[in-house]
C-alpha cells in the first residue's frame, strides 16, 4: 500500500455500480406507493420479521449492553482503520491467502475479472453480497464474458428475474410465492412444469437447479459479514448453507469486503455474532456461520484471495459525524422498523443500500449531490435507531447531510426571510396577522399554492383561530 | 412554582387553545405561568430541513429568552426534543462553545407537559372531566427523542368519564415529519391513511397527543375524510372540567340555528 498523500478520499465513481438511481426519491416512491402487490408484499413481510426478530430480542437480559459494546467496537474499529487493516493483510498473506487494495468499483471489478481468467473459468459462483452488488460485479463479469451465477435463493429469484434487489437481507422482499413460481418457470432451465407455490416446492426446485452449478464451478466469490484483523480469518453468516457450499467446495475463493468490515480481535467477533442475527433474522444464532483463515492444504479453496474495497468508505470515514454510517453490520433491521420503506420498498431509494441506513450511507459514498434526495427521505421518526444493534443514530446523520445537501435556490431564500422574521417578535406578530388574513381567501379545503399543495392534496390545513396565544396573553 | 411557557410558534400561531389550556391547567394547580414575550420557534424547522446555519440565530433568541428561568414548559415533546438534542449541536456546529453549554443548562430545565405534570409536579389526577371516547397517539418525538413513556396514559387514566381506548399500531409515525409531509408528499399521506385506518378502527371520538403538529396532520385527514372524529391536543383534555364542558356544551347547543 502506497504512503504517498494522494489528496481528499474521493467518493465512488459514476458510471458503474449500483449507489446511484435514475430519478429522486420522492418520484421513484409516488409509482412504488401506485403498486398494491407491492404495498401488500412488504407490509407482510416486515411485519413478520419485526415480530420475530423483537420476540429474540426480548430474551437476552443483556441487549443493551450488547449494543453498546458494538458500538464501541466500531468507534474503535474506525479511529484506527489504517493500522486494523494492514494487521489483517499481514495475518491473511501469513495463512496463504492473497490481499488486493481496491480504491474504487473499477479497480475491484478489474481485479476479480482478472483473477476469474488466471483461474481458467468462464463462470462462477456467488454467494451473497451486498459489496459485488454496490460495484456491479455481476454486470462487469458478463461483459467480460464471464457468467456470475447467484446462489442465495432470494438473489437467484432477482437474477433470474432480471431485477433488481429490494432489501439488504431479503433482497426479493418485493417478491411473493405466486410471483416466484412464474419467474421459476419462465427463466429456470429444466424446471417441472407443474411447480407449485409452496415454498418448499420453490426451495427444491431452487435446490436441483443449483446442486449442478455447486458441483462444476471451480471459482466462488463471497462478501465477508467481519474480518478478524488479529487471526486474518473472514466471517460469513448466512441461513441457507449455499454459501457454505461456495466457500468449501471451489478451488478458488475470492472475498470482495469493504474496508469497514473489519474488527479488532476474536472476542469482538463473538459480540456481533449474538448481535446480528436477531437483529436480522429474528434467529438467536445463524444456522450457517462459516469462518476460513487463508489456506489450509488439501482442505478448501487452495487459492484464497481478500479484495478490500474502499469505492468512497474514505471519504465517509473522514466525516466525524457521518462516519458512524460505517458502523452497519448490514442487519436490515432499520429496514424492516421503517414506516417509509414499508411503503415504498427498497427500489425506490435507487442504491443496493435502501431503507435508513441507505438513505445515509449511499450519499456518503457517492457524495451528497449525487443522492441529494435521499436524506429527505424519512418523517425523522426515529424507529431506525431505537432499532440498531450498533446504535447508529440515524436521525441525526439524516439531519446532518440535509445541511450538506445542495438546496432549492427559492427554499433557501424563503428559510432565510424565515429565519430573519422569527427574530424579530415585532415582525413575527405581524407576519402572524396575515397569515390570518390569507386564510381568509380559501375555503378550508381549498389548495395553497406548490410546494404546499403537497399538503392539501390529501388534508385540510386548520381553520385560523380568532386570535393567536400572544394576544390572549396580552389581553389576560 | 413559577413556570414559563415555550410556546411554540405552532400553538401560538394555529393551536393557541392547547397553549391556553397549559396555562389554566397549571394556574389550576396552583402554579404561577409566564409567557417571555421575546419568544418565537426553537428553529427545528430549519434544522431538520437542512439549514443550521439559518437556525443558529433561534437557538440563540431562545437561550437567551429562557435562560433567566428555573422551569420551562411546552404543550409539544418534538418542540422539547430539538431543545434537548439540536440547540447545542447547533450552537457547536457554528463553534459557539460558549452558546451550547448554555443551551444545554435551558434543555435541562425544559419539559414537555406530561414530563413537567409527571416528573416535576408529582402529579397524575389533574382534577379533570372530559366525557368522551379518546384514543392517544404517542408522537414519535415524544416516545422516541424525549422518551415521556406512558406519561400522557397515566394522566389520562385520571381523567374522569373519559374512555381511553388503545390506538393499533399506536407507535407507528403518522407521517408529519415537518416538511417531509410536503418533499414527501405521497409517502406521507401513504402513512397518514394507515394512522387514520386504526384511529378509525378504535370508535373514538377523539384522538390526542401531546403535539399540535402531528394532530394537525391526522386532524386535516380526518377532517378531508369528514371522518367525524376530533383531534384535541393532551393539555385541552386536561384543562377541562365539569365547568368547562358544561359551558361548552351550552354554546354548542346555543350556536344551533
Amino acid at each position: 500500500m502506497t504512503r504517498t498523500f494522494l489528496g481528499m478520499p474521493v467518493t465512488a465513481p459514476r458510471g458503474v455500480g449500483h449507489l446511484r438511481g435514475d430519478e429522486s426519491f420522492p418520484a421513484a416512491a409516488r409509482r412504488a406507493l401506485g403498486d398494491a402487490q407491492l404495498r401488500r408484499n412488504l407490509r407482510h413481510a416486515t411485519t413478520t420479521i419485526r415480530v420475530r426478530s423483537g420476540a429474540v430480542i426480548g430474551e437476552v437480559p443483556d441487549w443493551q449492553e450488547l449494543r453498546a459494546a458494538g458500538s464501541a467496537i466500531k468507534a474503535d474499529t474506525m479511529a484506527r482503520l489504517p493500522e486494523l487493516l494492514e494487521q489483517l493483510e499481514a495475518a491473511v498473506t501469513a495463512a496463504g491467502g492473497t490481499v488486493h487494495w481496491a480504491a474504487d468499483a473499477v479497480e475491484a471489478n478489474r481485479i476479480v475479472t482478472d483473477l476469474v481468467r488466471a483461474a481458467g473459468a468462464d463462470r462462477v459462483m456467488k454467494v451473497k453480497s451486498m459489496a459485488t452488488q454496490e460495484i456491479g460485479l455481476n454486470e462487469a463479469l458478463e461483459a467480460a464474458g464471464i457468467e456470475p451465477v447467484e446462489t442465495d435463493l432470494a438473489e437467484l429469484i432477482v437474477q433470474l428475474g432480471q431485477d433488481k434487489p429490494s432489501h439488504i437481507l431479503v433482497p426479493a422482499i418485493h417478491r411473493n410465492r405466486a410471483e416466484i413460481r412464474e419467474i421459476f418457470l419462465r427463466e429456470m432451465p429444466g424446471v417441472d412444469p407443474g411447480l407449485t407455490d409452496e415454498p418448499a416446492a420453490l426451495a427444491a426446485a431452487a435446490r436441483r437447479h443449483l446442486r449442478r452449478t455447486f458441483l462444476s464451478t471451480k471459482v466462488a466469490v463471497s462478501g465477508a459479514n467481519f474480518a478478524v484483523a488479529e487471526t486474518g480469518t473472514l466471517a460469513v453468516v448466512e441461513s441457507e448453507g449455499n454459501g457454505r457450499m461456495c466457500l468449501t467446495l471451489p478451488q478458488t475463493l475470492i472475498t470482495v469486503m469493504g474496508i469497514e468490515k473489519v474488527i479488532p480481535t476474536w472476542d469482538d467477533l463473538a459480540v456481533f455474532l449474538q448481535l446480528l442475527p436477531r437483529a436480522s433474522t429474528g434467529e438467536r444464532m445463524n444456522p450457517y456461520t462459516s469462518m476460513w483463515t487463508g489456506v489450509t492444504p488439501g482442505d478448501g479453496p487452495q487459492q484464497v484471495h481478500l479484495v478490500l474495497l474502499d469505492n468512497g468508505r474514505s471519504a465517509v470515514l473522514a466525516d466525524p459525524v457521518g462516519r458512524q454510517a460505517l458502523h452497519c453490520i448490514r442487519c436490515s433491521a432499520c429496514l424492516n422498523v421503517c414506516p417509509v420503506y414499508e411503503r415504498t420498498g427498497g427500489h425506490a431509494y435507487g442504491s443496493v443500500y435502501p431503507g435508513p441506513i441507505g438513505a445515509v450511507l449511499s450519499p456518503q459514498l457517492t457524495g451528497v449531490a449525487d443522492n441529494a434526495s435521499l436524506p429527505y427521505a424519512s418523517s425523522l421518526c426515529g424507529a431506525c435507531y431505537d432499532a440498531c444493534p450498533v446504535k447508529i443514530n440515524i436521525p441525526e446523520l439524516l439531519v446532518h447531510l440535509r445541511g450538506k445537501a445542495p438546496h432549492p435556490r427559492s427554499e433557501a431564500i424563503a428559510m432565510a426571510a424565515a429565519a430573519y422574521t422569527l427574530d424579530h417578535p415585532r415582525l413575527y406578530a405581524a407576519a402572524q396577522r396575515a397569515a390570518r388574513l390569507s386564510r381568509l381567501a380559501g375555503p378550508r379545503g381549498g389548495g395553497l399554492p406548490p410546494p404546499l399543495s403537497g399538503w392539501t392534496a390529501s388534508r385540510d390545513i386548520p381553520a385560523a383561530p380568532p386570535q393567536t396565544f400572544r394576544q390572549w396573553w396580552a389581553e389576560r | 412554582m413559577r413556570i414559563a411557557l415555550f410556546v411554540t410558534c405552532l400553538a401560538d400561531t394555529l393551536f393557541p387553545e392547547a397553549a391556553k389550556a397549559t396555562v389554566r391547567l397549571l394556574e389550576r394547580l396552583g402554579h404561577e405561568v409566564v409567557f417571555p414575550e421575546d419568544q418565537t420557534c426553537c428553529g427545528q424547522m430549519h434544522v431538520n430541513t437542512g439549514y443550521p446555519d439559518d437556525a443558529l440565530r433561534l437557538v440563540r433568541r431562545h437561550v437567551r429568552v429562557f435562560a433567566p428561568y428555573d422551569v420551562v414548559v411546552a404543550p409539544s415533546g418534538s418542540c422539547v426534543g430539538s431543545v434537548r438534542h439540536q440547540h447545542a449541536m447547533v450552537a457547536r456546529r457554528a463553534g459557539e462553545e460558549r452558546l451550547a453549554g448554555r443551551a444545554e443548562e435551558v434543555a435541562r430545565r425544559t419539559f414537555e407537559l406530561s414530563e413537567l405534570l409527571v416528573d416535576v409536579l408529582g402529579v397524575t389526577d389533574v382534577g379533570a372531566y372530559f366525557p368522551h371516547r379518546v384514543t392517544y397517539h404517542p408522537t414519535c418525538h415524544s416516545l422516541r427523542m424525549i422518551r415521556v413513556g406512558d406519561k400522557p396514559l397515566r394522566l389520562l387514566r385520571e381523567v374522569r368519564g373519559l374512555d381511553l381506548v388503545e390506538l393499533p399500531q399506536a407507535e407507528q409515525c403518522c407521517g408529519f415529519g415537518g416538511t417531509f409531509a410536503v418533499k414527501n408528499a405521497d409517502t406521507s399521506t401513504a402513512m397518514l391513511a394507515d394512522k387514520m385506518r386504526n384511529v378509525l378502527t378504535t370508535r373514538a371520538d377523539v384522538c390526542t397527543a401531546g403535539d399540535s403538529s402531528c394532530l394537525m396532520h391526522i386532524g386535516g385527514g380526518l377532517s378531508r375524510l369528514r371522518a367525524g372524529v376530533r383531534t384535541v391536543h393532551l393539555a385541552e383534555i386536561l384543562a377541562s372540567t365539569e365547568h368547562s364542558e358544561a359551558a361548552g356544551e351550552r354554546e354548542r347547543l346555543g350556536g344551533r340555528p
